[in-house]
């Protein structure tokens, strides 16, 4: 009966009338650009990350140019990149490299992996989420770093122990942001699931994950970032090769170019995954609204 | 023997348990005709959302009867079409999607679903934003695509919790006059709960006041004002009148027995 209804003359408020069009942007009135909260131009930011970064590179270069550090300390700039450079012709960089995102990567996945749907799990359960969450809560307190000993009384020095490292690191916290994402999902999308009298199965694959997937998203990024410091963790204490282990060689050997030149390596590598991870989910979810 | 679209009689409904106990209906008696457009109206905390949960099946009750067409019911169902408060489209998926995910839940092959969704859109005069996500829409086109969905899969009857309440005044008033229209062209069994008098009697062939502590059924209006209805009914004096008596109404039954 409803849809079979001739076409009805507009009503007064076309689609695109006054109060139905897109949400006004912003208001263009000036506001004092040092405020609690008030926007700056994307080039001024830029401007000012940039800035910040070239006064201590700066700082560095002089310290080390006037000797007012010894270079076993503070190697300049200069040793850093000529000894990274060394490593990299030389094939070590790029062994510790593969070696290291080998292990991040299968870690991550793993922990990954189980702590999305326990997450969904516990988060949508309110029976899931009291045999898990309080588990997980009280695993959590405990320091990654205290297991560091058992992992190699369990797994040796094998790469099993770094997963298992980045797993304890990472798998807890994941779980329990991750119920906290799907807890925030609308209640009304779950009731509206209810109304069309979609069963339970279907309403989380359906609706509550897909509602979920951006936070998801969010906190797997945010994890990844963790990962990679209980990576290195577990190479500094027992690996053969890696990022992490060549730190430690490298104290032995007073290596401090090369110490500093890997710890910035890491950072370098840190920044890239969490951009690209945030790249990557603006174009996925980019119709939510997610991207700011 | 016929039975009233929606039957509601008899129903009781508290929160908690113990001391905690608190009853929010008591005594719930409201049949719905065929094709009548029945507003419940009160004060916050009078409890018509809540009812109106309970007669989507999201809520469940304590004691009472309630039937459509006689049949009881036990869980939400595709026989009713509910559009909430809240916008609740999903923002992964256009306007058009928006509307064949109810049509696929209920059982519609994929150019079924597309026909219909599409003639929807037609219906509350959205035909150019079927491709159209969510964060792309005002308010009140949401709320518009939310209508057409409930209205797409041909539910029995439509149940309305302030479905308005978040838009601005004068978006309000044109999906009022929109809504209105296609109520009276195509007809259907509304239960429309709105904390807006004015709302209400431009809405309804009848109005419920609710009261508080704990909520009942105080007095019903019968809405006699002639239909088509337009926007300049709102001003004539019977319009005026019925809606003064509701809001004085509903100040009668605001006031908590124990403060009477």
């Amino acid at each position: 009966m409803v849809a079979e209804m001739p076409d009805e003359p507009a009503i007064k408020a076309s689609p695109s009338g006054p109060a139905t069009g897109p949400v006004a942007k912003q208001a263009t009135r000036r506001r004092r650009s040092s405020g609690i909260g008030a926007p700056i131009a994307r080039s001024r930011f830029l401007m000012i990350a940039v800035a910040v970064f070239a006064c201590l590179g700066l700082a560095w270069w002089v310290a080390t140019g006037l000797e007012l550090v010894k270079p076993i300390f503070l190697p300049s700039p200069a040793s850093v990149a000529t000894q990274l450079g060394k490593l990299w012709a030389d094939g070590t960089l790029l062994l510790d490299l593969k070696a290291s995102i080998y292990r991040i990567s299968i870690g991550f996945l793993i922990a990954s992996a189980l702590a999305i749907p326990i997450g969904v799990l516990i988060g949508s359960f309110r029976a899931w989420e009291a045999a898990i969450e309080p588990l997980v809560d009280f695993i959590r307190y405990m320091p990654v770093v205290a297991f560091v000993p058992l992992s190699i009384l369990w797994s040796g020095t094998s790469d099993a122990q770094k997963f298992l490292i980045i797993f304890i690191g990472t798998f807890f916290q994941q779980v329990l942001m991750i119920m906290d994402n799907v807890k925030r999902v609308p209640a009304d999308f779950v009731g509206l699931g209810r109304t069309l009298g979609l069963p339970d199965r279907k309403i989380l694959t359906r609706i509550v994950v897909p509602s979920a997937l951006p936070g998801i998203w969010d906190t797997l990024r945010i994890s990844l970032g963790w990962a990679w410091t209980w990576l290195v963790l577990a190479e500094l204490v027992a690996a053969t090769s890696g990022l992490g282990y060549r730190i430690t060689v490298s104290q032995r050997y007073f290596q401090t170019n090369t110490i500093i030149g890997y710890i910035l390596l890491l950072g370098v590598l840190g920044l890239i995954t969490d951009q690209v991870m945030k790249a990557l989910g603006k174009v996925l979810f980019r119709q939510e609204g997610h991207a700011q | 023997m016929s039975f009233p679209k929606l039957r509601i009689a008899g129903l009781h409904k508290s929160f908690g348990t113990g001391a905690r106990r608190t009853e929010v209906l008591r005594d719930i008696n409201l049949d719905l005709a065929d094709n009548e457009f029945v507003s419940l109206v009160g004060t916050s905390g009078c409890g018509k959302s809540t009812l109106l949960s309970i007669v989507a099946g999201l809520q469940d009750f304590d004691a009472g009867d309630l039937a459509i067409d006689g049949a009881p019911i036990l869980k939400p169902g595709l026989d009713r079409g509910v559009v909430f408060q809240s916008y609740t489209l999903l923002p992964w998926l256009t306007a058009q999607q928006n509307i064949e995910f109810a049509l696929k839940a209920a059982g519609h092959d994929r150019s079924t679903c597309r026909r219909i969704a599409l003639e929807h859109l037609d219906l509350v005069k959205l035909p150019h934003s079927a491709n159209l996500y969510p964060s792309e829409l005002s308010g009140g086109m949401k709320q518009r695509v939310a209508i057409a969905r409930a209205l797409s899969y041909r539910p029995k009857m439509l149940l309305m919790d302030e479905p308005f309440g978040a838009l601005d005044a004068l978006t309000r008033h044109q999906m009022q006059e929109l809504l209105t229209q296609i109520w009276e062209e195509h007809r259907l069994t509304v239960l429309f709960v709105t904390h807006d008098v004015e709302e209400a009697v431009y809405l309804s062939d009848r109005i419920a006041v609710m009261g508080i502590g704990p909520g009942r059924i105080m007095r019903t209006f019968n809405v006699d004002i002639e239909r088509p209805r337009r926007e300049e009914v709102m001003e004539s004096a019977a319009f005026m009148d019925l809606q003064r008596n509701v809001h004085k109404a509903i100040r009668e039954a605001s006031r908590r027995p124990e403060m009477a």
